[in-house]
């Protein structure tokens, strides 16, 4: 299957690439890994007739702990978070949702910066950044601006990047210590779509639940905080009748979607299990 | 309007002026004429084109050549030495890999990046592994026993026997 023809170019730095977004408008996409991108200009569902390749763009693929926050470059991969030490030691709950994401071949080209700005509401990443409080650094034609990812993530396939605007770091604040955090996943096959997934970042400190978030994928248009769930916790001991009581609020709010993978009431029944075995799989060494 | 592209496969450069829009595979099969890598789902699942790229294995049938400008590409094709096969491609000639054939250029190439980061798999890291590529003849079991066999081969320090020549 081929995409129908465009034009491609292969900006050398970001103020070069918003200037080619600028110059063609809505007619241009930005390509990062391509992995969303591609398959839908495959199926001719996206025919863009101008593509800005961000691939060769310096100093957008990186990992690091600055100032109390751990910041990835948009270009970072899958495969660089999945086997980050850095990640693997204070935000495993992003190594646990890359290392579900696609497949090997999948994860060595998709990107961070690509799934966040793909805004699929089965994608992966989207309720993790929600969960971790994520703060998106987007780059323009009047400078950058900082956008939290409770206001990043708009509808299916809509965020809030102005369609000159390129998505260039994510930045999340580092978990305190004690703070821990998973993804669980239901789908059918591997390499498919999340039907419901459950990002948690949980800390319990003593005999206390003293940080809860949970973000929710595959629970509406876009990806959702389960905040029955943190309310009912905070501030608790977090005994396992609690978690049992308070992961039955992870369908508060939410508006799940019929299609093919299951009935709405299939996914709010997926949300309230992978929302009790992700606190309890979080709490057990306490 | 068409763009230059040179790349490295399996050693030989190419240089070629092609539409933006041409797939890496199709690049790597109609215009460099390397067969060996497969089209099957055309759709990112099945991973019969899988190639390694810069050490990375990617499914060629989700790239534009263009982004492959620069690259070092390894097919199917350049992993034996001269008449010798590669450990994976002896192990899956040894242990019945392959029935139809068409997924083994993909699984091969897969399997190599596996063992290049996991030189001693499980079973389940095996097939774990290899979730980005299907067989149709769900010949999965032989598959993932000539894995095992091409990593005892390949662990440092075995002893090679000596390899089917390839005529």
């Amino acid at each position: 299957m081929n995409p129908a023809a465009f034009d491609y170019v292969v900006p050398r730095t970001l103020p070069e690439a918003v200037a080619e977004l600028v110059k063609h408008g809505q007619e241009a996409k930005v390509l990062a890994g391509g992995h969303s991108l591609i398959p839908l200009m495959k199926l001719r569902l996206s025919t863009p007739s101008f593509l800005v390749d961000i691939g060769r763009i310096g100093n957008l693929s990186y990992i690091r702990e600055e100032d109390g926050h751990i910041a990835i470059g948009a270009l970072t991969t899958h495969h660089d978070i999945e086997f980050s030490d850095l990640l693997k030691n204070k935000l495993r709950l992003l190594t646990s949702a890359a290392s579900q994401i696609g497949d090997p071949q999948v994860r060595n080209r998709g990107t961070i910066g690509g799934a966040a700005a793909h805004a699929d509401p089965n994608g992966d990443f989207p309720a993790c950044l929600l969960a971790l409080d994520a703060e998106l650094k987007a780059v323009g034609p009047k400078g950058e601006r900082t956008i939290a990812a409770r206001d990043f993530f708009v509808d299916t396939f809509t965020t809030s990047l102005e369609p000159n605007e390129i998505l260039r770091e994510i930045r999340i604040a580092t978990p305190p210590p004690g703070s821990k955090g998973t993804y669980l996943k239901f789908s059918r096959r591997s390499q498919d779509w999340a039907i419901v997934a459950v990002a948690a970042q949980v800390r319990v400190t003593g005999h206390e639940v003293t940080q809860v978030a949970i973000g929710l994928t595959g629970m509406g248009s876009r990806p959702v905080r389960a905040s029955g769930v943190e309310q009912a916790l905070r501030g608790k001991p977090g005994h396992d009748d609690e978690l049992r009581a308070a992961a039955e609020r992870a369908v508060d709010g939410t508006d799940p979607q019929q299609d093919l993978n299951g009935s709405p009431d299939y996914r709010r029944h997926l949300a309230q299990v992978l929302t009790r075995r992700a606190l309890e799989q979080i709490t057990a060494h306490h | 309007m068409r763009r230059r592209v040179a790349v490295t496969i399996n050693g030989t450069k190419h240089e070629h002026e092609v539409e933006p829009r041409l797939l890496l595979v199709h690049y790597i099969r109609d215009v460099a004429g390397l067969t060996g890598t497969h089209v099957g789902c055309d759709t990112s699942n099945c991973g019969a084109c899988t190639v390694e790229l810069d050490g990375h294995s990617v499914k060629s049938c989700t790239m534009f050549a263009v982004q492959a400008d620069g690259t070092q590409i390894t097919t199917i094709e350049g992993l034996a030495q001269g008449t010798a096969l590669h450990p994976l491609q002896q192990a899956f000639w040894d242990e019945h890999g392959l029935q139809c054939g068409f997924c083994t250029p993909g699984m091969i190439m897969a399997a190599k990046q596996l063992l290049e980061r996991n030189p001693n798999p499980t079973e389940q890291e095996i097939r774990v592994g290899l979730e980005g590529n299907l067989c149709r003849c769900t010949g999965y079991h032989n598959i993932v026993k000539s894995i095992q066999a091409a990593a005892k081969v390949m662990a440092p320090g075995a002893e090679r026997k000596a390899p089917a020549s390839v005529s």
